[in-house]
C-alpha cells in the first residue's frame, strides 16, 4: 500500500502522511547527535562528530558547526552533502537582509525563509525533502539569545535547550531534568552539554575528537562566537570524569555506613 | 524649486517641507502635503519629480507597514534608511528611475533620534541637519551660525523660522507655507505651519 504514495513528496497517503517528510526524519534519527543549551550569558551547541578516521586529513576545524554571519552559528544533523546546500543558502539569506537593510537579519527571521525553502521540497514534484535537521544559535537586538531547531518538513521552534540526532529523545529528557530555568550560566551549560553526551552518545568514554562545541556572547555590544579547540574540549571532559567518579565515591560511602 | 530642511537635536528632529505644488511656472496649489509618515516614529519629506515622490514615499511606507505585520517588530531608522536607499539605488539602475530627493527624520529607543540625507542618486548621509533645493543655499548657513544641539523644540523651530524667513526673503521662488513636524520619543506630530504671518 505504501509504494503508492511514498514514491512522491507531494502526495498525501489515505491516512494523511507524507511518507517521504517522514523517511527524511527517520534519517535524522541515525545521525550524529547535536545539542544546544540557552544561558542567562550566552548560548552554546554541541555536536557529535562521527568521521574520526585516523587517515583523515584535517582540513576543516569544525565538521558539523557552521557560522552563518556575525550573529549566527548553526549545527547540522543529517545528510552532509544535504546540508551543505542549505547552510550555503542560509549564508545567502542572510547576506541578502544585510544588504537590504544594513544589519544583521533578526535570528527567527533567517530561520523562518529557510524553512520556506524546507517546506517547498516537500510540496512541489519531483524533488525529495532536505534530510537535514539544523540547531540555530544567534542573538539579536529584539529577543537577545535564541536557540531554534528545524525539520523537514519545514516547521521550527525555539528553545531553551534541545537535541537532535541519534538518540536525542533521550538527551532532550535528561535536558530535561538537569536544565535549572534563569538560573544557568554558560559554564553550567558547557558542563551539561558534555554530561548529556556523555549519557547519549553509545561509547565507553567520550573523547574530544568525538566532540565540537561552539559557544556565542556578547562582550562590549559585539557578538563573540568562539569554536572550542580539541584541548579545551579535553578540559571539560576531564572534568566531568572527574565529578562523575566523586560522586560515585561518595554513593558508596554511605553503604559503608549502613553496612 | 521646492525646499525640505531637517534638523536633529539631542532629543528630537524638526522636519519642514514647502506646501507649493507647481507646474512649469504655474502654481497649482500651495497646501500640498510632501512629509509622510513611515511608521509611529519615521517621518519620510520628498520632493523632486511629482509623480514619482506620491509613487515613491508611499511604496516605502507600505513596505514597512510590511516587515511590521510579518514580524511584529519595526524597523529601526538606521535599517528602514538602508532599505529606502537600496529601493532608490536599484531604481536608478532600472529602466524606471525615481526622481526623487528626501530627508528621513526617525527616533528610536536604542540610537535616540536621526537624520538621513538621500538624493535621487541614491547618495546616504547621517546628518545633524540637511536641506534640499534651492532653499538650502541660504538655510544651511544660518543652520552653521545658530545650530546647537541641546536645543528646546521653542528654540528649535524659532531656528527653522529664521531659514524660512531667508528663503522668502532671498529666493526668487515663492514658498510661501512650510509644513512642520516633530519626531521623538513620542512619536509624530504637526507643529503650526511657517508662513508669513509667523513673522508678524
Amino acid at each position: 500500500m505504501a509504494r503508492r504514495y511514498d514514491t512522491r513528496t507531494t502526495i498525501f497517503s489515505p491516512e494523511g502522511r507524507l511518507y517521504q517528510v517522514e523517511y527524511a526524519m527517520e534519517a535524522i534519527s541515525l545521525a550524529g547527535t547535536c545539542l544546544g543549551i540557552l544561558a542567562n550569558d550566552g548560548i552554546l551547541l554541541a555536536a557529535e562528530r562521527r568521521n574520526t578516521n585516523k587517515l583523515l586529513d584535517e582540513v576543516f576545524t569544525s565538521e558539523k558547526i557552521y557560522k552563518l554571519n556575525d550573529d549566527m552559528v548553526c549545527s547540522v544533523a543529517g545528510i552532509t552533502s544535504d546540508a551543505n546546500v542549505l547552510t550555503n543558502e542560509l549564508r545567502l539569506i542572510g547576506q541578502r537582509y544585510l544588504y537590504q537593510y544594513g544589519e544583521s537579519i533578526p535570528c527567527e527571521q533567517l530561520v523562518s525563509w529557510l524553512c520556506d525553502v524546507k517546506q517547498a521540497y516537500t510540496q512541489y514534484g519531483g524533488k525529495r525533502p532536505f534530510g537535514v535537521s539544523i540547531l540555530y544559535m544567534g542573538w539579536d537586538k529584539h529577543y537577545g539569545y535564541q536557540l531554534y531547531q528545524s525539520d523537514p518538513s519545514g516547521n521550527y521552534s525555539g528553545w531553551k535547550a534541545t537535541c537532535i540526532g541519534n538518540n536525542s529523545s533521550a538527551a532532550i529528557s535528561s535536558l530535561k531534568q538537569e536544565y535549572k530555568e534563569g538560573e544557568m550560566t554558560l559554564k553550567d551549560a558547557k558542563s551539561l552539554a558534555v554530561k548529556v553526551l556523555s549519557k547519549t552518545l553509545d561509547m565507553t568514554k567520550l573523547t574530544s575528537e568525538k566532540v565540537e562545541m561552539a559557544t556565542l556572547t556578547r562582550i562590549n555590544n559585539k557578538t563573540v562566537i568562539n569554536i572550542l579547540t580539541a584541548k579545551e574540549v579535553q578540559e571539560l571532559i576531564a572534568d566531568y570524569e572527574k565529578s562523575e567518579a566523586a560522586s560515585e565515591a561518595s554513593k558508596k560511602e554511605p553503604s559503608k555506613v549502613s553496612a | 524649486m521646492e525646499c525640505l530642511l531637517g534638523i536633529k537635536f539631542n532629543n528630537f528632529v524638526l522636519i519642514a517641507a514647502d506646501r507649493t505644488a507647481a507646474n512649469s511656472i504655474i502654481v497649482m496649489k500651495s497646501d500640498e502635503n510632501k512629509l509622510y509618515k513611515l511608521s509611529n516614529q519615521l517621518v519620510m519629506a520628498v520632493s523632486g519629480e511629482s509623480g514619482d515622490t506620491t509613487q515613491f514615499a508611499e511604496y516605502i511606507a507600505k513596505n514597512i507597514q510590511l516587515y511590521k505585520m510579518r514580524n511584529n517588530y519595526e524597523l529601526s531608522a538606521k535599517e528602514a534608511s538602508s532599505f529606502t536607499r537600496r529601493i532608490l539605488a536599484d531604481a536608478l539602475r532600472s529602466r524606471t528611475p525615481y526622481q526623487v530627493n528626501l530627508l528621513l527624520a526617525g527616533f528610536d529607543e536604542k540610537e535616540g533620534p536621526q537624520l538621513y540625507y538621500m538624493d535621487y542618486l541614491a547618495s546616504i548621509a547621517k546628518v545633524d541637519y540637511a536641506a534640499h533645493g534651492y532653499g538650502g543655499y541660504f538655510s544651511l548657513s544660518i543652520m552653521d551660525r545658530h545650530y546647537l544641539k541641546t536645543m528646546t523644540p521653542e528654540q528649535g523651530y524659532e531656528l527653522l523660522k529664521k531659514c524660512v524667513q531667508e528663503v522668502h526673503k532671498r529666493l526668487i521662488i515663492n514658498l510661501p507655507n512650510f509644513k512642520v513636524q516633530i519626531v521623538d520619543k513620542n512619536g509624530i506630530r504637526d507643529l503650526p505651519d511657517i508662513n508669513s504671518k509667523s513673522f508678524e
